[in-house]
């Protein structure tokens, strides 16, 4: 398919010089950006960036990598915010880090259960594996008032808020620099994951389920762990955005809409790639913000919201197929076509 | 007994309305391979532009026959900007490409002719009929006429005609349909127009049913379990997916559901696709991919 040019020497000094300039560069900026940016910037924009970036990458590791279409991460993230909520309420006193990594295994589990069908079910007919996740979660969560502790608007939200160890993360820099450190240490999870034996076997499958199986990969086991390991980290992405930013969720804060949003995540960023979820995540966030501002000015505030809504609908699809036909691998392949030539090209079957 | 028949009557017309959505999806897969998830907006835009025609006073016949002509343009339009350039593209990035197409369709339709409810009569009144004991409802049943008589239709197309012939050429293989010169671009603009022509029936009948809104477009998620139970490739399958879905639905709603908490439509067709498929993987009538390295 394509061809793997390995670099006959090792990267020229200045290369890597520049490499290390641009990753301390980039630490800096995010460890003072809350000092930089008005909080309004950090609570609005910032923080649910970073939390559909996390979302997006979890959504890819199954999508991207192990080639699983899902039309329901939203699902698993729903799953993920009410265990944390669960959890926060009735075990208090488990920290909230822990609380987190707990429901993030729940769905994970959750995950696990709905990815079963995918071991004999291929392509199309699996996303109604996905989307019963959808349909059921919505359902379930709703129905039983436990799971919301018999609310009356059936909105879960943290009763002690964003406290744990002694910390106060409940302002905007603190909301930060917890969604900030979480995203960082599951990004460095995936990475890890997908350079090492677990990876190879997820885009083994991707590229051709057959022949992986011939070749050895134990494909039953890889899909598994693909679903489970994305809906871990869609969980707890799930978890972040009802807590850390929206402060109070309900089922309809992670309905079909968000599954797809995040789908178009990753088939804008870049389906396979890391970088990917990031720069999807930053186009989804900054473009009906850029549609907004444009429409003010050329219209002065005279454009009527819900027209505005379904204008701002009909460019952002024009905007996926546009990708879809130009520039199928997304934002990740311009930036990477831009910097090096020859570099591994992680294609989506086709 | 007479509970559980009008149960059964009842959901398995509703069924058949189901299964006029999944027939639009089935035209279009078997043509283009593609799972073609704009399908639901299709059936949206055609609803609104009729009833939005009607209300400005133009009378239903020549609303029909806008709405036809502006449905044959819009297929002309996809297939030219959407299918040619992603011709040979994998099957993912084409349903990808339509769940775009959907939105953009969803929001110039919305742009322009509103979002607001809109009630569509189409002069049938939904009076119950009695077979005995049991109830019926008239509009169900003309529902289900309608579906019965654009499967003839269909399948005469199909079977009878020179571009059903081709049709069902390039449905076969693609490539072996070309090199007997087949317009393929022609044939594309052809199943889409007729699919949205389906498109234009169901949505008149859905409106008719729950008003002319956004949720219209949301029928696609019902006609889902139902092509996966039927196979994609086809039309008597999803005849048979929208009927067993329709009466799963409404018995388990009236059995099962009252142990649940009720309200398990909405999660149940999919539960009940789920375990259709881990006996038959590519549906009952759907053909079975030999695979091959």
């Amino acid at each position: 398919m394509s061809e793997i040019n390995l670099p006959a020497a090792a990267e020229p000094i200045d290369q890597v010089g520049l490499k290390v300039l641009t990753i301390v560069a980039t630490l800096a900026l995010l460890v003072t950006a809350p000092f930089l940016a008005s909080e309004y910037w950090i609570n609005a924009i910032i923080v649910p960036f970073l939390i559909l970036s996390l979302a997006g990458l979890g959504l890819n590791l199954l999508t991207g990598y192990g080639g699983q279409l899902s039309l329901g991460a939203g699902a698993f993230m729903m799953v993920g915010a009410y265990a944390t909520f669960s959890l926060q309420l009735r075990v208090p006193e488990l920290p909230l880090p822990l609380a987190l990594i707990v429901a993030g295994f729940i769905a994970g589990a959750v995950g696990l259960a709905f990815g079963i069908p995918s071991t004999r079910i291929k392509g199309f007919y699996l996303i109604v594996s996905t989307l019963a996740a959808q349909f059921f979660f919505e359902w379930l969560f709703l129905k039983f008032p436990w799971f919301y502790n018999g609310n009356s608007s059936a909105t879960i939200a943290l009763s002690r808020g964003l406290s744990f160890f002694g910390l106060d993360a409940n302002s905007p820099h603190g909301r930060y620099y917890l969604t900030l450190g979480i995203v960082a240490l599951l990004t460095l999870l995936s990475f890890n994951l997908i350079r090492g034996q677990t990876g190879r076997n997820w885009m083994a499958i991707r590229d051709m389920d057959t022949a992986a199986a011939v070749i050895g990969v134990p494909v039953f086991r890889a899909k598994l762990q693909a679903f489970a390991v994305s809906s871990f980290i869609l969980g707890i992405a799930g978890a972040l955005w009802a807590f850390a930013y929206l402060g109070s969720a309900s089922v309809q804060s992670f309905g079909l809409t968000r599954s797809y949003q995040i789908l178009f995540i990753i088939i804008i960023g870049g389906l396979g790639t890391i970088r990917g979820a990031y720069l999807g995540a930053g186009f989804v966030s900054l473009l009906p913000l850029a549609l907004d501002w444009l429409f003010q000015h050329l219209f002065s505030g005279h454009v009527d919201a819900g027209l505005l809504q379904n204008i701002q609908k009909a460019i952002f699809g024009l905007l996926i197929i546009w990708f879809l036909i130009k520039e199928p691998e997304g934002l990740a392949r311009l930036l990477s076509l831009r910097r090096t030539q020859g570099a591994r090209r992680r294609l989506f079957p086709s | 007994m007479n509970m559980f028949l009008e149960t059964l009557i009842g959901g398995l017309l509703a069924g058949t309305m189901y299964s006029l959505v999944a027939i639009g999806f089935v035209l279009i897969y078997k043509a283009s391979g593609v799972f073609n998830y704009a399908q639901g907006s299709l059936l949206l835009f055609a609803a609104l532009t009729f009833v939005t025609l009607t209300d400005q006073g133009v009378p239903a016949l020549g609303a029909i026959a806008v709405t036809i002509g502006l449905l044959v343009l819009t297929a002309i339009t996809i297939e030219k900007l959407l299918l040619r350039p992603l011709t040979n593209r994998s099957p993912m990035t084409l349903f990808m490409a339509t769940l775009g197409l959907s939105y953009v369709v969803e929001g110039v339709a919305q742009g322009i002719m509103g979002s607001q409810v809109r009630a569509l009569n189409l002069g049938i009144d939904d009076l119950p009929i009695f077979l005995g004991d049991i109830m019926i409802s008239q509009f169900d049943l003309i529902a289900a006429g309608v579906a019965l008589a654009i499967v003839v239709v269909l399948s005469l197309l199909f079977n009878r005609t020179r571009i059903g012939i081709q049709l069902r050429g390039v449905a076969d293989d693609t490539r072996a349909a070309l090199s007997l010169g087949i317009d393929i671009n022609r044939i594309w603009q052809i199943v889409w127009a007729v699919a949205g022509l389906v498109g234009l029936v169901a949505g008149l009948l859905w409106g008719a049913r729950q008003g002319v809104q956004f949720s219209l477009s949301l029928v696609v998620l019902k006609a889902l379990p139902v092509l996966i139970i039927g196979g994609f490739t086809s039309i008597p399958g999803a005849i048979v997916g929208g009927l067993i879905v329709g009466a799963g639905e409404s018995l388990a709603e009236t059995y099962i559901g009252p142990y649940l908490g009720g309200g398990i439509t909405p999660w149940f067709a999919y539960a009940l696709a789920l375990v259709f498929l881990f006996i038959r993987p590519a549906g009952l009538f759907g053909e079975r991919q030999i695979e091959r390295v």
